[in-house]
C-alpha cells in the first residue's frame, strides 16, 4: 500500500467527517461536542468548544441564526436540536474569562476599516497572529449593527463581555474617525501606508466614500466570492456590504472576518490566496448516519423563553442529540469493534506497521485477526474493503520474512496433512474411465462428518449420469488466507493438475469457502456448489427422516454474494418442511462465524466474540451449510445443524449437539475417510492405520492438548523419541517421565506414564524458542 | 531472561542424577538468550517447565515475532 492507496482508503472511511451542525455552520462550531460535554454538565467544557470556533460567544450565544439546524440530521427524524439555546446555557453557566495568547509580533501592518463584528472579527484574529492592527470606525461605539438588536433579545452585558478581549491586546482603536475620500484620511492613505486593509464598512453609503476599488452596475464593491479580494490586490471587503439583501446575520458577519483574515495572512505571507479553501465557510457533510430505529422525540421547549433552559430541560434536548458519526462496519462486526478505533485509524495503523523497519509491529495481531470475510465492504457507505487491506498486509509481511511463525502455523501444518497421501484422492467413479463430474466435499466435512461423504458420494453417483469422480483435498484457503501466495500457488497448481488429469469435469463442491476459492482463481474450471445441484435433481429419500422445525439460516461469509446458492438452500429446506428464519444479517450481509482468515487460530478472544455475537441473534436453532460454521456455533453451545445433518441424520444421533471432534480426531477422520472410501467404494486393499505408540489421553488432558494445539500426533513423537532414545527425565515424587521433542518449529513436552502395553498422558505444552544443546 | 526456579525432583532417566542448574542457550528468530536452566550434570538434557515455557518464554516469543 503506498501512500496514494492509504490516502484513497482513508477518504473512503468517512467517521471522522464532520456531522451535518458542524459543517452547516459558517465557522464550524462543534456542537458535537457541546452537546457531549452538556450531557456531562461539563458546561466549561463546552464554551471553551464553543468560543474556539466563535470569538464573541456571548453574543452569538444570543442572536446567531442557526444555519446548523438544516443541516442537522435529527431534522429527517423530526425537528432540528436547540443548538443555539444549548449553547447560550454553557454561556450562563460560566464567567467568561477572556484570554488570548498572541504570536510574536510581526511587522506587517493592517488596517480595519469598520468596527462591526466582522471588523472585529478580523482586528482580533490578525493581532492574535501578530500583526499589527489599526482599527477605524466612524461612531463612538465597536459593535456597528448589533446595538440595533433589542436589549431584551442581547442584553447589553454580553456584548460588553465579549468586548473586553480588546483591552487586552495589542490593538489601536480609532473611534469617531471616518475614512472617506474627502475626510482627513482618505482610503488611498490607507491602501498605501498599510500592507493590507480590511473594509467592513457596514451600512454605509460606497458612493460617497472614494474608495478607489472597482465597483459593479448596482454601485457595490466587486467582492471575490472565495477570498473577499478587491480590485485592489491590498484590499479586502466583507460584512454587511458584501450582502445585497441587507440580511443581517451576525454569525455570517463573523465568518465574513475570518475569511478575510485568511485571505490577509496568506497576502502577507506570500501563499496562494486560493489554494485548499473549499472547506470555509458552510458545506455538506458525507458523513454517514444510520437514523434507523431512533424514536421521534419532539424538541424540548424552554419553560421560561426568555431565561432560556434550565440545566434539566438543557440535558434532555442534549440528550435528543443523534452525536452523529458512522460506524456502521464497527458497529456490525465484533473485531473491528474489539480493536476500540475505526478503519481509518486502522488502515493508517497497518500501513505504519508496514513501514517501520526498526521497532515493534503492534499491528500484528490486528492484521491476523480479521476473518477477510468483507462485511465491512457490504456495510461501508464508502465501500472500504478492511479484508483486502488486511490480506494485502499479510502478503506483504510474508514476502518481508516478517509474518510471525507462530500466527498461522498450525493451520497451514493441518493445510498440509490435508493435502498429503494421508487425505489426498482423485478418482473416477469405479466402471468409468472419465469423469463428467467430480465431487469436491472439501477438508473439513471430512474431518468433522466424514460418513456424509461417503453418503453424499453414493447418492450423486446413483443419480448423475456420465460418470461422477472424487476428489479429496484442502482447497488451499488457510495459504490464501495466510498470505503465504507462494503456497497457494502451488496448492492451486496442484488441485488444477488432478483435476486436469480427471478430465477437467465439472467440480461440484459442498464446501462455501472451496467454491469461492475456485470461482475466484480458476476461471476455467467449471464449479457449482452441491446444494444449487441438490435443489435440481432433488434429495436423497433421508431428507424426510427429521421432524420439520424451524430452523434460523446462517449463510456463509465466503459465498456472500451467491445469491443463486442462497435461494437453493432455503428451497432445500422448504421441501424437506422446515421453516426458514432469517437472521437480522443474512446473505450478502452475512457475518463470519469466527473461522474465517484463520481468526479462530490467531486470536481465539475475538473469534469467540464473534462467535457468541452470532448465535446470540436468535434463539431458534440454527442450520448452516459449512461445517465449520456448525461446529464453531455448536462448540459455544448453540444448538446447530449442518444441512448435511437434516439430509442424512435421525433424531436419535442428538445432530444438533454434536460436539467438534477436536483436531486430531478431525485429521484421523480424514485419514480413515480415504481408507473406508478405497476399501469400500473402489474395493481396494488398504492396510489399517497404524499407531507406533499407543497413548491414552484423559478428557482433563485432551482439553488442554486442543487449546495448546497440540496434537495426538506430536504427543506419540515425543514418547517414541523419549523411549526409543532414553533421552528423558523423571519426576521423583510422582515418578512420571517427561520427554520433549522438536519435529519441526515447536518443542512439544509430555509429562506421562507407562501403563500396560501404553503411556497414559498427563500433560503437555510446547514452546517455540529453541533449545541449543 | 530470569529463570529463577525452585529445585525440581527431577533426574536424567539415563544418568540417574538429579539435574542442577546451567548454562543454556535458547534461540529464536536469530536471537539467543543464554539462561540458567536445570541440565543434567553428566549428559545436559534440559529441562524446561511449564510454567516457564507458557510464561516467561511465551513472552519471549511474542515480543521477539513482532521485533
Amino acid at each position: 500500500m503506498d501512500q496514494k492507496l492509504l490516502r484513497e482508503r482513508e477518504t473512503r472511511c468517512n467517521q471522522e467527517n464532520p456531522p451535518g451542525c458542524t459543517a452547516g455552520c459558517p465557522v464550524h462550531v462543534d456542537a458535537r461536542g457541546i452537546i457531549a460535554a452538556i450531557r456531562k454538565g461539563d458546561y466549561a467544557t463546552g464554551l471553551s468548544l464553543f468560543h474556539r470556533m466563535v470569538p464573541f460567544p456571548g453574543i452569538i450565544s444570543r442572536v446567531c441564526d442557526q444555519p446548523c439546524q438544516q443541516a442537522c440530521k435529527r431534522k429527517e427524524l423530526d425537528e432540528a436540536v436547540s443548538i443555539n439555546l444549548l449553547e447560550r446555557i454553557c454561556v450562563d453557566n460560566n464567567k467568561l474569562a477572556a484570554s488570548i495568547t498572541c504570536q510574536p509580533p510581526k511587522n506587517k501592518k493592517v488596517a480595519v476599516v469598520g468596527a462591526g463584528l466582522s471588523g472585529l472579527t478580523v482586528a482580533l484574529e490578525l493581532s492574535r497572529k501578530g500583526y499589527k492592527v489599526v482599527v477605524f470606525e466612524a461612531t463612538d461605539r465597536l459593535g456597528g449593527s448589533i446595538w440595533n438588536i433589542p436589549e431584551s433579545k442581547l442584553p447589553r452585558y454580553l456584548i460588553k463581555n465579549d468586548f473586553q478581549i480588546f483591552e487586552q491586546i495589542p490593538l489601536e482603536i480609532h473611534l469617531n474617525t471616518e475614512v472617506a475620500g474627502c475626510s482627513l484620511l482618505p482610503f488611498v492613505q490607507l491602501y498605501e501606508q498599510y500592507d493590507a486593509v480590511y473594509l467592513g464598512l457596514g451600512s454605509r453609503e460606497i458612493n460617497a466614500l472614494d474608495l478607489n476599488l472597482e465597483l459593479d452596475a448596482g454601485g457595490n464593491i466587486v467582492i471575490d466570492a472565495l477570498t473577499f479580494a478587491t480590485s485592489h490586490p491590498k484590499v479586502f471587503a466583507g460584512g454587511s456590504i458584501r450582502r445585497c439583501d441587507e440580511s443581517q446575520s451576525p454569525i455570517v458577519a463573523i465568518t465574513d472576518g475570518k475569511i478575510a483574515t485568511n485571505s490577509i495572512d496568506r497576502l502577507l505571507q506570500n501563499a496562494s490566496l486560493t489554494a485548499n479553501r473549499e472547506k470555509e465557510g458552510p458545506f455538506t457533510t458525507t458523513l454517514y448516519t444510520n437514523i434507523e430505529g431512533v424514536e421521534r422525540q419532539p424538541r424540548v421547549a424552554a419553560l421560561d423563553a426568555a431565561s432560556g433552559y434550565t440545566k434539566e430541560e438543557a440535558l434532555q434536548e442534549a440528550n435528543r442529540c443523534l452525536l452523529c458519526e458512522c460506524r456502521e462496519c464497527v458497529k456490525n462486526c465484533e473485531y473491528l469493534g474489539h480493536y476500540r478505533s475505526y478503519p481509518k485509524r486502522y488502515v493508517r495503523e497497518v500501513y505504519n506497521n508496514l513501514s517501520i523497519v526498526m521497532g515493534i509491529h503492534h499491528a500484528n495481531k490486528m492484521i491476523n485477526s480479521c476473518s477477510l470475510c468483507g462485511l465491512c465492504e457490504q456495510i461501508c457507505p464508502g465501500k472500504l474493503n478492511m479484508a483486502e487491506v488486511f490480506q494485502e498486509a499479510r502478503q506483504m509481511m510474508v514476502r518481508k520474512g516478517k509474518m510471525p511463525p507462530s500466527a498461522h502455523d498450525f493451520a497451514l501444518r493441518d493445510m498440509k496433512f490435508s493435502n498429503s497421501d494421508k487425505f489426498v484422492l482423485n478418482k473416477h467413479q469405479p466402471g468409468f474411465t472419465f469423469s463428467t463430474m467430480v465431487f469436491y466435499p472439501g477438508c473439513q466435512l471430512a474431518a468433522s462428518s466424514p460418513q456424509y461423504v461417503k453418503k453424499m458420494y453414493q447418492f450423486l453417483a446413483g443419480k448423475i449420469d456420465g460418470g461422477i469422480g472424487l476428489m479429496l483435498n484442502c482447497c488451499g484457503a488457510p495459504a490464501a488466507w495466510a498470505g503465504q501466495e507462494e503456497l497457494f500457488r502451488q496448492t492451486m497448481q496442484d488441485i488444477k493438475d488432478n483435476w486436469r488429469n480427471l478430465g477437467s469435469p465439472k467440480v461440484i463442491t459442498a464446501c462455501p469457502t472451496c467454491y469461492s476459492m475456485f470461482t475466484r482463481n480458476f476461471p476455467d474450471m467449471p464449479v457449482e456448489t452441491l446444494w444449487t445441484v441438490l435443489d435440481r435433481v432433488g434429495l436423497p429419500d433421508s431428507a424426510l427422516a427429521l421432524r420439520a422445525q424451524r430452523l434460523a439460516i446462517h449463510d456463509s461469509c465466503t459465498t456472500r454474494y451467491e445469491i443463486q446458492l442462497q435461494d437453493s438452500v432455503r428451497n432445500i429446506l422448504g421441501k424437506m418442511g422446515h421453516q426458514v428464519e432469517e437472521l437480522p444479517l443474512s446473505r450478502s450481509r452475512t457475518v463470519c462465524c469466527g473461522y474465517g482468515g484463520l481468526m479462530i487460530y490467531t486470536n481465539r478472544e475475538v473469534a469467540h466474540k464473534v462467535i457468541n455475537r452470532r448465535i446470540q441473534e436468535s434463539s431458534t436453532d440454527y442450520v448452516t451449510y459449512c461445517t465449520m460454521c456448525r461446529d464453531n456455533f455448536s462448540g459455544q453451545g448453540k444448538r446447530a445443524y449442518h444441512l448435511m445433518d437434516l439430509i442424512f441424520g435421525s433424531e436419535q444421533e442428538g445432530l444438533i449437539q454434536q460436539a467438534n471432534p477436536g483436531y486430531s480426531q478431525r485429521q484421523e477422520n480424514r485419514e480413515r475417510l480415504k481408507i473406508s472410501l478405497l476399501r469400500e467404494i473402489w474395493g481396494e486393499t488398504v492396510e489399517d492405520l497404524q499407531r507406533d505408540v499407543k497413548i491414552i489421553i484423559p478428557e482433563s488432558v485432551r482439553r488442554v492438548m486442543e487449546e495448546r494445539m497440540i496434537l495426538d500426533d506430536d504427543i506419540a513423537q515425543v514418547i517414541a523419541h523419549a523411549e526409543s532414545t532414553g533421552n528423558k527425565l523423571k519426576n521423583t515424587e510422582t515418578d512420571c517421565f517427561i520427554g520433549y521433542f522438536q519435529p519441526d518449529r515447536v518443542t512439544y513436552w509430555v509429562e506421562y506414564f507407562p501403563q500396560n502395553d501404553g503411556f497414559l498422558v498427563q500433560n503437555a505444552y510446547c514452546h517455540r524458542l529453541e533449545i541449543l544443546e | 531472561m530470569s529463570t529463577s526456579l525452585e529445585q525440581p525432583k527431577i533426574i536424567c532417566a539415563t544418568c540417574k542424577i538429579y539435574l542442577t542448574p546451567g548454562k543454556v542457550t535458547l534461540s529464536y528468530l536469530g536471537s539467543n538468550f543464554p539462561v540458567e536452566l536445570y541440565k543434567c550434570p553428566q549428559c545436559g538434557l534440559v529441562y524446561i517447565p511449564e510454567e516457564l515455557a507458557r510464561g516467561k518464554m511465551q513472552q519471549v516469543e511474542a515480543a521477539l515475532e513482532d521485533k
